[in-house]
């Protein structure tokens, strides 16, 4: 008999099932009709759409700062840390409490009278920006010291209840009266926020004045955010990929046996990436307060969730992921709030999510799970 | 048929039925005050819930997050029929609910067995292909149920009124069961495929979808008597002891049976090791979507149970926040085990509900959640392996297979030699 050497002809329906093209087809579906709603809209107002996107812009960058402690904890030990987001409200209180009760923003010109407001200003800010990440990130490393490193060894649910629980007391711990109060408090910012418009160039907008229709507005609390979240984010990466600390961790992340046979101090180097990680949400804490002036003990659960969300969709455990993410998030809420529905926010925030875990499942960035002998 | 397990069988459905019907009398009798009452059916609502985790996370090792988002679904679907009855005098909601649960489930039905047909077809496809029979399935219903309401409404009112109060009652716990296994299997069939972790964030963000629709249910979804965010109130209350009892009862026999099953030690195989399983035959798509479907259905059924416990719904009892509850439950109790998970759940309903809020001065009852995370960490601590750790009934415990009579004599006791013989 002879052996058939050419390869017995594919079918159309075949072709369809190995491409996978009823899935692709129905996730393009859904992503063109929803890009072509929100073209639609935003071709009827523009300024309203690149208003929307700046309000993204200034959310994404502060879900970065809190993601990327996400996404540094889980690259090393694996572990969900649920209780980040509520040491970003801890940040978030503890600047409140240095600028309200000791007036923390105005040291400078308390120290010495006659120097500049707006150096003292700035001084001022950043050592409140500073006090919020000491403080978090000396919590962070009390907690991984007291909660999370004596389960190192149990079962990874072990340390996830753990975290829960951590975060649960944080909350309520703060609720207490004589701690943060269970009331909203209004945030006292450090600094003035001077707003500018764009229409046909920048023009500044005097308190009480409507803004004429059509102009795109935009604050110094706007640009504040995005250049500490830039100097953070620089800084922290600089920190990892130039520095020996920065190396060890990427090395604990790799493997920590072998790290440890290497001479790395591996609890070491844990506890440093939980405070790392922790400043970043103090800071965050501080920025996301001046920007939505209110604070409350829950009020880390749901930017904690959406940041998480955030590491996950740009691929947990890498840092450019974390931004990315960030950003996509950022817009993504604001958007949906925008042009589709604001009460579906987060709901959309998570079908965003599953949509991109389905076609990419570990994320943007995310590498491929490794195998584990 | 072994003598040993049928003692045990009977030993145990009796013991069961024993303690019911003693916290019944207990209850009747006034010794337990309605207080205590209400905390031990919440107990058993979470002993059905955390039985189902336990399915999904302790035998089948998927991390899941979103038995809760199924707890909500099944709450809101078993107030609604009931609602709609006790108040409207309507079985609309009955009749709607059931006619999706069929036509919903005969759509899966056919879709499985033409896809049957087709191999390699990956799951979003494959999803994609369900969810236009869902949404096929889901107009039918709606369409047909319009011309069957009015009769339906009068067979039951030829009833008299507690009774079909109560034939309602557990159907639409059973339907709310149903409905909550539909929703699971149509959203597990693309989001099983993913890694452990991100499984569990998937179902996480399940059900935060959920609770979000839930809060909106009144504007979005067009449910008028869900009232949205401000809570569903008028539910009747219907949720007994006994009835809250009897069917943790039958999750417990029906989860003890179906582990005891050779579907049950595939289950677990899949925990063990997913490779080694594939590599035994075990399909590990089937067998992860059956759990994850069970699983759901037993958390679809107590949601129906505990709507109609206190009468009263609002979508923040269905917040992400508690949806660690059953993971913290089964977690104590001892992952993949069946009495510890019941056990437990009752200890956790109990203390935190109960004890602590006596325990507390008054003037403390805001340090209730600051002492709860403090036990957690000490029980984490102190015992990572649960409470009751490997201790099962000896009706639950898993035995495994007897070996055949010719493997068992070859394999334990030696052969007589020939010489011996001669």
């Amino acid at each position: 008999m002879e052996k058939s050497t050419t390869a017995p002809p594919v079918s159309f329906f075949q072709r369809i099932i190995r491409g996978r093209w009823i899935g692709k087809f129905m996730l393009a579906a859904i992503s063109i009709l929803v890009t072509v709603g929100i073209a639609f809209k935003a071709s009827q107002s523009p300024a309203l759409f690149f208003q929307q996107l700046i309000n993204g812009l200034q959310l994404g960058f502060v879900y970065a700062l809190i993601a990327l402690g996400y996404t540094m904890v889980y690259g090393i030990v694996r572990l969900i840390n649920f209780a980040h987001g509520d040491v970003f409200m801890v940040g978030a209180f503890v600047s409140y409490f240095a600028i309200a009760n000791f007036q923390l923003h105005a040291w400078p010109s308390a120290v010495i009278p006659e120097i500049n407001p707006v150096i003292s200003l700035v001084i001022g800010t950043i050592s409140v920006i500073f006090l919020a990440m000491a403080t978090c990130g000396f919590l962070a490393v009390t907690i991984e010291r007291v909660a999370y490193k004596p389960l190192r060894d149990a079962p990874r649910i072990s340390a996830l209840i753990t975290a829960i629980g951590v975060s649960f007391f944080l909350e309520y711990f703060g609720a207490l009266p004589f701690v943060f109060t269970s009331n909203f408090i209004t945030y006292k910012r450090p600094f003035e926020v001077t707003t500018w418009y764009i229409q046909n160039g920048i023009h500044h907008l005097e308190a009480g004045v409507e803004a004429p229709t059509g102009s795109v507005l935009f604050s110094n609390i706007l640009i504040i955010i995005i250049i500490i979240s830039l100097l953070l984010l620089a800084s922290l990466q600089f920190i990892v990929r130039r520095t020996k600390v920065g190396k060890a961790m990427r090395a604990v992340s790799y493997d920590k046996p072998t790290a440890r046979l290497m001479g790395i101090n591996v609890d070491g180097i844990i506890s440093v990436t939980f405070a790392i990680g922790a400043a970043l949400a103090g800071a965050a804490g501080v920025l996301y307060a001046t920007a939505y002036p209110q604070v409350v003990f829950w009020m880390g659960i749901t930017p904690g969730l959406k940041a998480f969300v955030a590491a996950v969709l740009g691929g947990i455990g890498s840092i450019p992921g974390a931004l990315v993410g960030s950003l996509i998030m950022g817009q993504a809420e604001v958007l949906s709030a925008g042009y589709i529905s604001t009460p579906m926010r987060d709901a959309i925030a998570f079908t965003i999510l599953i949509l991109v875990l389905l076609v990419r499942p570990t994320g943007i960035f995310g590498e491929p799970e490794r195998e584990k002998a | 048929m072994n003598l040993k397990a049928n003692r045990s069988t009977i030993g145990f459905i009796g013991v069961s039925l024993l303690i019911i019907v003693f916290v019944q009398v207990l209850i009747s009798v006034g010794v337990l005050s309605a207080f205590w009452a209400t905390l031990i059916s919440i107990g058993a609502v979470m002993g059905i819930v955390s039985l189902g985790l336990n399915l999904i996370y302790g035998f089948n090792g998927q991390f899941s997050l979103g038995q809760w988002g199924f707890y909500a679904i099944g709450a809101y679907t078993a107030a609604d029929v009931t609602y709609r009855w006790s108040q409207e005098h309507s079985a609309s909601g009955l009749v709607i609910v059931s006619l999706v649960v069929l036509l919903v489930g005969g759509s899966f039905l056919l879709i499985r067995y033409m896809l049957s047909r087709i191999r390699g077809l990956d799951p979003l496809s494959a999803f994609s292909l369900y969810l236009i029979g869902v949404v096929i399935a889901g107009f039918l219903a709606v369409k047909i149920g319009q011309f069957i309401i009015n009769p339906v409404t009068a067979m039951f009112n030829i009833l008299p009124a507690s009774l079909a109060m109560q034939i309602i009652f557990f159907l639409a716990v059973l339907l709310a069961g149903a409905l909550a296994a539909e929703v699971s299997f149509i959203f597990g069939m693309p989001v099983l495929t993913l890694g452990s972790d991100y499984f569990g964030i998937a179902t996480l963000g399940f059900t935060i979808i959920v609770k979000v629709l839930l809060d909106n249910s009144d504007v979005l979804l067009g449910f008028e008597e869900m009232k949205g965010a401000r809570g569903m109130v008028g539910i009747p209350k219907l949720t007994s002891w006994l009835w809250v009892s009897l069917f943790l009862l039958a999750v417990v026999i029906v989860t003890r049976n179906l582990l005891h099953s050779s579907n049950g030690r595939a289950m677990i195989s899949v925990r063990e090791d997913e490779i080694a399983a594939k590599a035994m035959g075990i399909d590990l798509a089937q067998q992860k979507t059956l759990t994850f479907v069970l699983g759901s259905f037993f958390a679809g059924l107590a949601g129906a149970l505990y709507a109609h416990i206190n009468g009263f719904l609002h979508p923040n009892t269905f917040n992400f926040i508690k949806s660690f509850d059953p993971m913290i439950i089964i977690v104590f109790g001892g992952l993949g085990s069946v009495t510890g998970t019941v056990m437990a759940a009752f200890a956790w309903a109990l203390v935190l509900e109960g004890v602590l809020r006596l325990v507390l001065p008054t003037g403390f009852e805001t340090w209730r959640f600051v002492v709860y995370p403090v036990l957690l960490l000490i029980m984490m601590l102190l015992r990572p392996k649960g409470l009751f750790g490997a201790f099962e009934f000896p009706f639950l415990r898993q035995v495994l297979p007897p070996l055949r009579k010719s493997q068992g004599s070859a394999a334990t006791t030696p052969k007589p030699t020939i010489a011996e013989g001669d």
